[in-house]
């Protein structure tokens, strides 16, 4: 197990966004995340990364993938063994005003990678997604694609156990969103673990090997990805949901 | 309008004459305020940033105290650091009233206010739009703010310059702890001020005007060298051919 | 850290060098053996130190820094301790100052006089050589109901009241003429807190009277229809006095320079150096130190 969560918890003000999540990311992981609007997708994939704490029950680590990984972002670990490593996607990547070499060192040196190995991280990063031609340009000059996978670059430099993907495609074009669905698709099979969130049924398909459907809040199933789509007894949040979805596919 | 046509007459006179006296007084106004906002700013940003991410009981109370030190009144600002720095003070020890470095420090204590509250504001917008992104690449929250500082740098820039206004456009600090001494504290406002007391209305004008050219040259120059940035960087279509 | 250097870099060096810049003069200024001396907005608005100051520093190569404000506020700066030298004209409260034990000994120095100004139309017939007769029509002539035939108005008078020496000249002609301000203030009379140029400059618009230093007035540009009109009362003529701060109050003064300051303004040298100083050909300040 990389990360997993035992009866966790969140709440904003009085309202608790999620209800007594139990779940496990382990290593291979293809995750896709679903529910509709406000159940929860964001904090759970926030809450999963350590950017919340839970007001009750608890998020467990595991082993990361070893030395030279460098910091992750999770809270507590067990004594002399290294945290996974967390990198993180969003629907609309934040990205600096600099260059995009710049925002990659700037990532890289968050992420406390050994300032001799930036360098090769850096190219390596940037001929995984295709970027190379780009480098100097300033990172907000890019394309709504190029951006995305300016951010899939950032992600993939710092070596993640774990990869959390908000809607990455929400906001992107057909070609851009295939290029981009490629590229996780990649990672994936480069061994990175995927815990995405998503509306795009399709996506799920094409991507994942795993689904968690959370409705208000609760994780109302976990289930494989053939079983998902084809089990006739689900759950009837989730049958309502599919039903309600799949044309748009 | 006698009185405006004689001024802008003399005002040129007195940039073409190259009256050494003239800018021995407008460089050390540019000096006393230029360091002022350099000290201003090493505080002023800090402490904005440390504000945009801090959470502790009285918060908001600190940031309502951080607004209302907006509208110090410069005299009363030099009237405090006067008392702080006369030798019957506690600070009279370091001799330092009645020189530069006095006024420096009277313009500091002017314009930090102006920057923190300035650059909290800043700070906090950019953390809505990027704190979780930056958290989530390991980012710590004073830090996000540092980085989100160095992102906004342009608006930045228009903090720093509004505070350099209010430091050399203010009279009350700098007169009261300079003391307007001849050739060694007197600065373009106090010499204005002391030109309007003796009836010299004309150059009082002049001596205006000749502050805001210079400061006009001051952000000429800025705001060429950011037009080159940006052009350089090719994020703006210009006429060229296709 | 170092991105963030390098991001900041170009800004940064800028400031530095400023700092630099800034530290720099202000060291330079240091090197020079100087005095403060506190004295009054009358007396450097005459322009007399422009021409004094640097014969004594040609003379001794110590500067003199002069911080002018009103003699009351140079007072006070004496007796804090942040002026080692006073060249003030207000003889009673210097003589205060002494018996306080602010300073050891107050030695005169000069005379100039006071001029009682206001428009050139003279619409209360102050024009003469008696001061206290002046003040007495004014004060008079501001009770009697407004004359609309001729069309004169109660004239106004300009009053400093910002504890100054001319401010306590003032107060003594009013009390020579035998006018009580605390009991009843002439019609028109207006207590600006303020310098003497801007005193002049607001009886300047206004049409009002206004007591002036010779000096002040001499340099004064902004005239409108303002003239002198009654001056060579011996009563009018104000003594300056020079007084070093005592050490014994505040250690950290520096005797030495400030005593040479005093002794060389009372010698034949500093005395004829205030001689010479002319504005338009007119002597303004007349040397009278104790031989």
């Amino acid at each position: 197990m990389l990360i997993g969560l035992h009866q966790a918890s969140v709440r904003f003000g009085a309202q608790l966004a999620l209800r007594d999540i139990s779940l496990q990311v382990r290593r291979g992981d293809r995750i896709a995340l679903v529910g509709a609007n406000g159940s929860g997708k964001t904090t759970l994939l926030r809450l999963l990364n350590g950017l919340l704490a839970p007001c009750g029950g608890q998020r467990l680590l595991g082993a990361g993938a070893g030395a030279g990984a460098g910091a992750g972002s999770g809270q507590g670990s067990a004594a002399g063994v290294s945290r996974p490593v967390t990198a993180m996607v969003f629907q609309r990547p934040f990205l600096l005003q600099f260059s995009v070499r710049r925002n990659l060192q700037i990532a890289l040196w968050l992420a406390g990678v050994p300032a001799a190995d930036r360098p090769l991280r850096l190219d390596q990063a940037l001929a995984r997604v295709g970027l190379q031609a780009l480098v100097d340009r300033p990172a907000r000059a890019l394309s709504g694609g190029q951006q995305q996978r300016l951010a899939l670059a950032r992600a993939w430099a710092v070596r993640p156990d774990i990869l959390f993907l908000d809607e990455p495609t929400a906001s992107l074009d057909p070609s851009a969103k295939r290029e981009v669905e490629t590229l996780i698709d990649e990672f994936g099979h480069d061994g990175m673990a995927l815990v995405m969130s998503t509306h795009n049924l399709g996506q799920v398909k094409r991507l994942a090997d795993r689904v968690l459907y959370l409705d208000a809040g609760r994780l109302a199933a976990d289930l494989g990805v053939d079983d998902f789509f084809n089990r006739t007894d689900l759950p009837p949040e989730v049958a309502q949901f599919l039903k309600g979805e799949l044309p748009w596919t | 309008m006698n009185a405006f046509s004689q001024s802008f007459s003399l005002a040129l006179q007195l940039i073409t004459q190259a009256d050494t006296t003239l800018w021995q007084i407008v460089g050390l106004s540019l000096q006393v305020s230029a360091t002022a906002c350099a000290v201003g700013a090493g505080l002023g940003l800090l402490l904005g940033a440390w504000l945009a991410v801090a959470r502790f009981p009285g918060h908001a109370a600190v940031v309502g105290l951080l607004n209302t030190l907006l509208a110090l009144p410069s005299v009363v600002v030099g009237l405090v650091v006067y008392l702080l720095l006369s030798r019957s003070g506690p600070l009279g020890a370091w001799g330092i009233l009645f020189t530069p470095t006095a006024m420096v420090i009277a313009q500091s204590i002017l314009v930090v206010p102006l920057i923190a509250a300035l650059s909290r504001q800043l700070v906090a917008d950019a953390l809505r739009e990027g704190g979780d992104e930056l958290a989530a690449m390991g980012a710590g929250r004073l830090l996000s703010a540092v980085l989100l500082l160095a992102h906004e740098r342009r608006a930045v820039l228009t903090v720093l310059l509004t505070a350099f206004g209010r430091a050399v456009a203010e009279v009350g600090a700098v007169m009261v702890v300079g003391g307007n001494i001849d050739g060694v504290t007197r600065v373009m406002t106090t010499a204005i001020a002391l030109e309007t007391s003796k009836g010299d209305l004309p150059l009082a004008l002049a001596l205006g005007g000749v502050l805001l050219g210079v400061v006009a040259l001051i952000n000429l120059a800025l705001g060429l060298t950011q037009r080159r940035a940006i052009a350089g960087a090719g994020l703006q279509a210009g006429p060229t051919k296709c | 850290m170092d991105l963030i250097c390098r991001t900041l870099g170009p800004a940064g060096l800028g400031l530095a060098l400023l700092l630099t810049a800034a530290l720099g003069s202000a060291q330079a200024q240091t090197a020079t053996p100087s005095i403060v001396m506190a004295s009054t907005t009358s007396t450097e608005q005459s322009g007399l130190f422009g021409h004094l100051l640097p014969a004594f520093k040609a003379a001794s190569g110590t500067d003199v820094r002069v911080v002018a404000l009103g003699t009351g506020q140079a007072l006070d700066m004496g007796r804090r301790g942040d002026a080692d030298i006073l060249f003030v004209h207000d003889q009673p409260a210097e003589q205060k100052f002494v018996a306080e034990g602010f300073s050891l000994k107050r030695l005169p120095v000069m005379v100039n006089d006071f001029v009682l100004i206001g428009p050139a139309a003279d619409p209360a017939k102050l024009r003469g050589k008696d001061i206290a007769a002046a003040l007495r029509k004014l004060a008079s002539a501001g009770s009697t109901p407004a004359s609309t035939s001729t069309g004169a108005a109660s004239a106004g008078f300009v009053s400093r009241g910002d504890k100054s020496g001319t401010h306590a000249a003032e107060l003594r002609y009013w009390q020579l003429a035998g006018i009580d301000l605390a009991a009843a203030k002439p019609a028109g009379y207006k207590a600006c807190g303020c310098g003497m140029g801007p005193a002049l400059n607001i009886a300047a618009s206004t049409g009002a009277y206004v007591l002036a230093d010779r000096g002040t007035w001499l340099n004064f540009k902004n005239r409108a229809d303002l003239a002198v009109l009654v001056e060579g009362d011996a009563r009018l003529f104000n003594q300056y006095g020079v007084m070093v701060v005592n050490p014994a109050k505040h250690p950290h003064v520096k005797v030495a320079l400030a005593q040479a300051f005093a002794d060389w303004v009372v010698a034949p040298a500093g005395q004829a150096a205030i001689a010479g100083y002319k504005i338009g050909g007119e002597q303004v300040f007349f040397p009278n130190a104790v031989r």
